[in-house]
């Protein structure tokens, strides 16, 4: 399945890009576009790892053998519908901001009995790899919240300081090459190659963005969650390697997600 | 006494914590610069060349920060420092010469290798000129974070003067924007003197891509 899709990708770029002498980054771009849209009237490929996500939330699981329906990821217990526009959030049993991921870890560890260390470990999957249980599972819930406004609360002490801190990780610059998140994403019309890079500082940038991920990325054959969206970023900012579910990946994400607060959740997106 | 008392509490309270699903004292409190630093220090971990130093900041990047994330320029004092710092940075080639191997430089130029955690510290570098610049008429695939450099040379010419401001720009581009975003290619190693050489030819050589648009880069 993976291969065709490949394929018709070359097909469009070579066919938009290639015989003109005088090609234009605007041509390949659009390429891409159509291509996106192409896919999206077949369906997206995540689709499937939606439904496998559906089938992991209500299965009894770990050594509690426990179902994930009693977790509460904000909505109340087992309420999926809207709970990804209303994340991260301060969860008081907790005593902590939370993105979905966290939160999920969290139920699979104190609902199921779970190994923490291990569905971290697993939670991005491998190269040709089908998608890991956390990525399932995050297509399941992101799902239950397409069509709806992202609106993340900034309620309490917990969540504003977040937003703050999130903001100056946004525009910490260091390590070899001096970049941060802002570098790239915090002026319009920006490129890398012929990669649009939304500017994160603006509300309609910051809605169409945020509100596409978690993504199908087609290059990769997989459901992507912000968690790894966030680590690969920093890694290309020469950066050490991001912990899942870390306070910093956490703190960032409540700040980019405030800032697209009003947008209309999107995903599961589908990405190059 | 007091001390006997509360050991075994506080000992207490710090297995309760454990034990429990709280796993709150791990986590940095208030929204300090110095809160972030810690907060980011526990965030990641090394891997590679990639070590906790790099979550660090030079007075640059710190001030740069600042001014980006408050949209408050810098001071005329504090960018006059920067750029001051990024001049004494700059070290000329040994030989005096500026200019390589215009090919390997089209490779230096097109490689996004490097300092990644990923990345074999035993390999060379690339530089990613293209991944910012519009360099050559044959290279489709470029960005537009920096300036264009097409025909860099036939339109400036290659005299000493221009040689040396192309060669300190690149080493350190701080030296005339204090808060260029441009990665500091001399001054942070990212790129050796044979390979700046390199990427200067490219820059200038008249049968280069840059300065002749006949040549084909794939």
């Amino acid at each position: 399945m993976k291969k065709p899709m490949l394929a018709a990708l070359v097909l469009l770029l070579g066919a938009s890009a290639a015989p003109l002498g005088t090609a234009c980054a605007e041509t390949a771009a659009q390429g891409i576009e159509q291509y996106r849209e192409m896919l999206n009237e077949g369906g997206n490929p995540a689709d499937l790892i939606v439904m496998t996500g559906d089938d992991l939330w209500h299965e009894k699981r770990g050594p509690k053998h426990a179902s994930l329906e009693k977790c509460d990821l904000g909505m109340g217990p087992g309420v999926i519908k809207g709970a990804y526009a209303h994340l991260p959030r301060y969860f008081k049993d907790a005593g902590r901001v939370m993105d979905l991921e966290s939160r999920l870890l969290y139920c699979m560890v104190n609902l199921q009995g779970l190994d923490a260390d291990k569905i971290k470990k697993n939670a991005m999957s491998g190269k040709g790899d089908y998608s890991s249980d956390m990525e399932s599972l995050v297509g399941y819930v992101v799902t239950a919240s397409k069509g709806m406004k992202i609106d993340v609360p900034q309620s309490n002490r917990q969540e504003r300081d977040a937003y703050a801190r999130g903001r100056q990780i946004f525009f910490h610059r260091s390590g070899p090459y001096d970049f941060s998140c802002a570098s790239c994403h915090g002026s319009n019309g920006q490129r890398i190659r012929l990669q649009d890079l939304p500017n994160l500082t603006t509300p309609e940038a910051a809605r169409k963005a945020y509100g596409s991920w978690p993504a199908y990325r087609v290059s990769q054959g997989a459901l992507r969650t912000m968690q790894w969206r966030l680590k690969d970023c920093f890694k290309q900012q020469r950066m050490p390697v991001l912990k899942y579910g870390s306070q910093a990946s956490i703190d960032l994400t409540v700040f980019l997600a405030v800032e697209a607060n009003g947008g209309t959740m999107q995903a599961p997106g589908l990405k190059r | 006494m007091n001390t006997l008392r509360i050991a075994p509490l506080a000992a207490a309270m710090a297995l309760s914590l454990l034990s429990a699903n709280s796993v709150a004292a791990d986590l940095v409190a208030g929204t300090t610069h110095d809160a972030v630093i810690k907060e980011l220090k526990a965030s990641f971990s090394e891997k590679g060349m990639a070590k906790l130093s790099r979550i660090d900041q030079s007075v640059m990047q710190r001030e740069c920060s600042q001014a980006a994330m408050t949209g408050k320029p810098l001071s005329k004092e504090q960018a006059d420092k920067i750029m001051a710092a990024a001049r004494a940075s700059v070290k000329q080639p040994a030989d005096g010469k500026y200019l390589g191997d215009w090919k390997a430089g089209e490779k230096i130029a097109q490689s996004g290798k490097g300092w990644q955690y990923s990345d074999n510290p035993a390999k060379p570098a690339g530089g990613n000129c293209y991944a910012c610049h519009d360099m050559s008429k044959g290279e489709i695939s470029y960005g537009n974070i920096g300036p264009s450099l097409r025909h860099y040379g036939k339109t400036r010419g290659t005299s000493k003067e221009v040689l040396e401001y192309t060669w300190n720009k690149v080493y350190n581009s701080h030296i005339s924007n204090a808060c260029s975003v441009m990665p500091r290619f001399g001054a942070a190693g990212l790129l050796t003197e044979t390979q700046l050489k390199d990427v200067m030819a490219l820059l200038f050589d008249p049968h280069s891509p840059v300065n002749d648009d006949s040549v084909k880069v794939h």
